[in-house]
């Protein structure tokens, strides 16, 4: 049994989901408490002070959508979305609106944990790093060199940008609107062309099979994260 | 034997049979103001409320008379709407509350008054009408002056011309009460004050009521009731199958043109028709001249055919070029009895040459009576354009042509003379004559020949260089000069308008049948209405909308021309109105004429499915007739098309009824064997743990829990395909399309299925040169997840699998491939059936959904899907999308294009 100390609010109007959370987070060594709707879940957010929201978006009283535009408005706290399969534009919106990551129902509890690590991890650690790695992609910031296995890889600003963009939210996902934003500006939510192409440029130049990708992995419908 | 047939008339009888299930209208009629009209009626009305009939006053007029007033004490009232006009507050009966409260009788004062603008027809008669149509009896009040048939011989006789009249056939089924007092008693009441009279009219209306005016409009009111009373008693005799003197089939046929004078034919056409119950033909003959017809006289043409139409007339419309001879055709065609036209005022010199068309009428009308009707007005100003419009030279251009081609031939005769001789110098001077009129018409024909006259005379006819004229034969050859001119011109003239008419006619025709090729092989209801705003909008020069009933037969704008602002809530419920009582309104008809636009009701077999609205540009106009007739037309087509593709839309629904019967059918049992197994496992799994837990040792332990698992993760496949299919049948699948790579959508596929796939030879192939594509990324990663999940189960473990993408001539083509096994020929075009599995020697687990799904989807992106048997022992399915040809191309700086177009290939290092 882990003992990590952090706090997690679980929000969800199913009493099972948060019966196999409570169970399995204490097991994992976190702090668990649990809320059946968004007005109690945003009280235990004043009392309970967590580390990490576990939400559902189906809430019997509030949108769960309102939920974390009111959270956002006085906390960074990172919030884990609990979403359908179906409901891909939900997932969009919500993180959107400042949702760290998400997750399908159903999940499996590894998937789950990773999650919630990475949300975890974030919190501070956004924070310029000269040099990043994963695996055998290292991301020199200070000389702007990227290398994979040791060699370097030449990029075009923009890809660079993109790389560096994916790499501070290593881990998170960001919704296609917010790559488009964060790399060619305001007002190019409409050229997901833009995106599809550099993505696949970058993936031909630091994946070894560019079909299928180990680092900067496709969440679909919805954007991409790089591990 | 004649008899019998009279008497079994069906239609005749059901006529009365639905005049049964209208409200009575009971007319209380006198000669003038004043003879206690409403007095009468309220007496009567006192006698049925007394006997408890269920009796309001709709709207008694509020005159001061203490008679009236008393007998109005008790009367239960229906309080009159207020209506703003001008500023001013006006009351109107209240239509709507009366309709709302039903009763049995409504008394409704001064049927012949006319509504302030704004209420929702133009005249109170309309509003009776309504009433009637409603099952509700009205008793009403009229003076026989505001009959229309009645309107000018009254106005002849007593010199005042009443302008609000009613039509007679809102009083063909009426029952008529007279009113008469002896016209002494009438004059001492007016003496005495009895008969309202509004001040400013006190001295008209004193000239009004002089015994001889007054008896003869007594007569006239007698007269008018013992017409109804002959009628009512025929209608009486024939239900009763009495047999009697039957009129004889006689029909009255009245000829109208665009003057003002044909309203009066009309209206005693329909007198005389009246007096021999005869049917009654109204009939305009449209010549090419007549295409140049100004605006006035097009609207008084207007006009008259709709007061014909309001007489009850039938309307026909004729072309040709001869008018006695059309018209004398469609009465012998129609076997009219009576023919009735109007003594022409003065004629033209043409007209006193050939004989006028009214005495080509007489002389070759046979055995037809004709009534020649001499008009009492002057003949009417501008109603033929003199010049024709057709090429009218109201430049300067053809004059100056003219003069330069005279002066040209004054140059060459000049010259010449000695040559030619004075006989051929006027021949050639005849040249410019003959081409001023032939090329311009009338007016340039004339000028020319004048011009020709002045130059000949001047240059050519001794003495030269002087108008004096020495031989005055030479005036022979003026004359002939502008004979030859006015002649051509006039020729020429006509020709064109002739030509001018049929072309608009072709185009109109062309119209019509163009949109209804266009419309005639549509399914889709869309774009059919779009091709009726657009056409409608070419010919009327306006705004055109459709609206159609949704679902709670509330009038929604389908299709419209213009932004839907333009139909505010007003016009909107005009056009309401109009769905309901299925007839036209709005601007330039009686009905609700204060609103901006016209609507026609959509009719077909099945009743209105909609209404088609106009809004001219030019608001003051009435819509000419043949547009109008156009106009219905395409009403009528578009009624036809919306009929046809509801009822397709019906059948589909039926289709899809049964269709979804089989379905459900399938789906039962897919669902109560594909749920149940995984659970009996599950349940089966967890029991075992929950109750002898310490029976099992880590292994089995780990066993147990894998089966949950995988019964679980089977679950959730079926639910999920389930899902699909059901939002893929319903349309509630949205496609989210976006530009992706096809190579991105199947790394992500392969990523999910990574766990499944690792028993397998998975090898995936793509081509070079793959370009964007624009799908939903999420469903065509499905499709290409069900496609390698299916050939997976089909394949051996180690199997090989062959994932390949080609770019296929203007299409994306991927074929999934997998050896191992053969799908028999009869069931390669089920696999992709719902439900349909392949019977194969293994137990295969699956919904049978995927396939149908991937299907479903593919077709959604205007894709196509198939399998095939690729070789001995290896199936293939192959999906196909379109590449959208206008790929978006990316502004590219030139330093990226530099360094990342060739980086992109061999990255330097």
């Amino acid at each position: 049994m882990e003992q990590t100390g952090k706090k997690i609010l679980v929000i969800d109007d199913e009493a099972q989901i948060r019966r196999l959370l409570k169970v399995a987070l204490t097991a994992h060594g976190f702090e668990v408490q649990q809320s059946s709707d968004a007005i109690d879940g945003l009280n235990s957010m004043v009392s309970f002070k967590p580390d990490l929201i576990i939400l559902d978006l189906g809430l019997p009283d509030l949108d769960g959508l309102d939920v974390i535009k009111t959270v956002r408005e006085w906390s960074k706290t990172p919030i884990l979305v609990l979403s359908a399969r179906e409901l891909e534009s939900e997932k969009i919106k919500a993180l959107d609106l400042g949702a760290d990551d998400y997750i399908t129902k159903p999940f499996g509890m590894g998937e789950l944990l990773a999650r919630i690590r990475t949300g975890l991890r974030h919190v501070g650690e956004q924070v310029e790093q000269p040099i990043m790695t994963f695996d055998d992609l290292r991301i020199d910031r200070v000389k702007r060199i990227v290398t994979v296995d040791g060699k370097e890889v030449k990029l075009t600003p923009t890809e660079y940008e993109l790389l560096i963009t994916l790499a501070v939210n290593t881990g998170r996902v960001l919704t296609h609107s917010f790559l488009l934003k964060a790399v060619w500006g305001p007002h190019t939510e409409t050229q997901g062309h833009y995106l599809r192409i550099y993505i696949g440029q970058l993936r031909r130049k630091i994946e070894i099979d560019s079909s299928r990708p180990r680092h900067i992995l496709t969440e679909p419908g919805v954007g991409y994260r790089l591990v | 034997m004649p008899k019998e047939e009279k008497r079994t008339n069906p239609d005749d009888l059901l006529a009365d049979i639905e005049k049964e299930s209208k409200g009575k209208f009971t007319v209380f009629l006198g000669a003038a103001a004043g003879v206690g009209k409403t007095f009468g009626m309220l007496e009567v009305a006192r006698d049925k409320l007394s006997e408890g009939v269920d009796l309001v006053a709709g709207w008694i007029e509020p005159h001061d008379r203490p008679e009236t007033a008393n007998l109005m004490v008790g009367v239960p009232i229906i309080a009159p709407r207020e209506i703003e006009y001008r500023h001013r507050k006006l009351k109107e009966m209240d239509l709507d509350a009366i309709l709302k409260r039903k009763p049995q009788i409504v008394l409704v004062d001064e049927l012949a008054h006319t509504n302030v603008p704004g209420s929702r027809h133009t005249k109170r008669y309309q509003d009776v009408e309504e009433l009637l149509e409603a099952g509700i009896d009205v008793y009403a009040t009229l003076n026989i002056q505001h009959v229309e048939s009645y309107n000018d011989i009254i106005a002849q006789i007593t010199g005042v011309k009443v302008r609000e009249t009613i039509p007679d056939s809102i009083l063909e089924n009426a029952r008529i009460q007279l009113i008469d007092i002896p016209p002494e008693e009438l004059i001492q009441r007016l003496k005495e004050g009895k008969v309202y009279v509004p001040n400013q009219a006190v001295k008209a209306l004193n000239k009004f009521f002089r015994p001889g005016n007054i008896n003869a409009l007594r007569e006239i009111s007698m007269r008018f009731a013992a017409q109804r009373v002959d009628r009512q008693m025929e209608t009486y005799m024939r239900m009763h199958g009495i047999a009697g003197p039957w009129p004889a089939g006689e029909r009255v046929m009245v000829c109208i043109s665009s003057s003002p004078f044909s309203e009066q034919l009309i209206r005693i056409a329909r007198r005389t028709a009246e007096g021999i119950k005869a049917q009654l033909l109204a009939v305009y003959v449209d010549t090419p001249k007549k295409g140049s017809l100004k605006e006035k006289a097009k609207d008084q043409l207007s006009k008259n055919l709709h007061l014909a139409q309001e007489l009850e007339a039938e309307i026909i419309s004729l072309n040709g070029e001869d008018i006695a001879e059309e018209l004398l055709e469609i009465a012998q065609k129609r076997n009219v009895t009576q023919i009735i036209i109007g003594k022409p005022g003065k004629l033209s010199l043409r007209e006193r040459l050939t004989g006028s068309i009214v005495d080509k009428v007489v002389r070759q009308s046979q055995n037809i009576s004709v009534h020649v009707i001499p008009g009492n007005t002057q003949r009417v100003e501008g109603q033929r354009n003199p010049k024709g419009s057709f090429k009218r030279p109201t430049h300067l251009l053809p004059y100056v042509e003219i003069i330069g081609l005279i002066v040209l031939i004054t140059l060459i005769g000049w010259t010449w003379e000695s040559y030619l001789g004075l006989v051929n110098m006027a021949m050639l001077f005849l040249l410019p004559v003959l081409y001023g009129a032939v090329r311009w018409g009338l007016s340039a024909g004339i000028l020319s020949a004048i011009m020709a006259i002045i130059f000949y005379d001047f240059f050519v006819v001794p003495p030269v260089l002087s108008f004096t004229i020495f031989d005055l034969r030479y005036v022979i050859s003026f004359s002939i000069y502008l004979l030859v001119g006015s002649y051509t011109g006039n020729l020429s003239s006509r020709l064109r308008e002739q030509i001018y008419n049929s072309r608009k006619r072709e185009a109109q025709t062309n119209a019509l049948y163009s949109l209804s090729r266009e419309i005639a092989a549509v399914s889709e209801l869309d774009t059919v209405l779009d091709s009726v705003v657009k056409k409608v909008t070419e010919i009327s020069d306006g705004q055109v909308v459709i609206l159609l009933p949704d679902d709670n037969r509330k009038l929604r704008v389908r299709a419209s021309s213009t932004d839907e602002h333009l139909w505010d809530e007003s016009e909107r419920a005009v056009a309401t109105w109009v769905f309901e009582h299925k007839q036209i309104a709005g601007k330039g008809t009686d009905t609700l004429g204060g609103a901006e636009g016209r609507y026609i009701p959509l009719d077909s077999e099945q009743g209105t499915c909609g209404v088609l609205g106009i809004m001219s540009k030019n608001k003051e106009r009435y819509l000419q007739p043949e547009q109008q007739r156009l106009l219905e037309a395409f009403a009528s087509l578009t009624a036809l098309a919306v009929t046809r593709i509801s009822l397709v839309e019906k059948a589909r629904e039926v289709q899809l009824l049964s269709e979804s019967d089989k379905l459900r059918t399938a789906l039962l049992n897919s669902i109560s064997h594909d749920l149940r197994t995984p659970l009996a496992s599950m349940i089966g799994a967890v029991t075992s743990l929950l109750e002898d837990n310490h029976l099992y040792d880590e292994v089995s332990r780990n066993d147990l829990l894998q089966t949950i698992l995988q019964g679980a993760m089977r679950m959730n496949r079926l639910v999920n395909n389930l899902l699909d299919m059901a939002r893929l049948e319903s349309g509630m699948l949205k496609l989210n399309k976006d530009w992706c790579e096809i190579e991105e959508i199947i790394g992500s596929a392969v990523e999910r299925l990574a766990k499944a796939l690792q028993i397998h030879d998975v090898n995936i192939r793509c081509r070079e040169g793959l370009p964007l594509i624009y799908v939903d990324f999420v469903l065509i990663e499905q499709v290409i997840v069900n496609l390698l999940d299916n050939a997976m189960k089909y394949s051996n473990p180690n199997g090989k699998i062959l994932l390949d993408v080609r770019n296929n001539n203007q299409e994306i083509e991927v074929t999934v491939q997998n050896w191992g096994s053969r799908i028999p020929q009869e069931d390669l075009e089920h696999i992709f059936d719902k439900f349909y599995r392949v019977r194969v020697p293994r137990q295969i687990s699956g919904t049978g959904l995927g396939l149908a799904i991937s299907k479903g989807i593919i077709e959604l992106h205007g894709g196509r899907i198939w399998a095939e048997n690729a070789s001995q022992d290896s199936v293939s399915v192959t999906f196909v999308l379109p590449i959208d040809r206008t790929i978006p191309k990316i502004p590219v700086s030139m330093e990226e294009f530099s360094n990342g177009a060739d980086g992109k290939k061999n990255p330097r290092n």
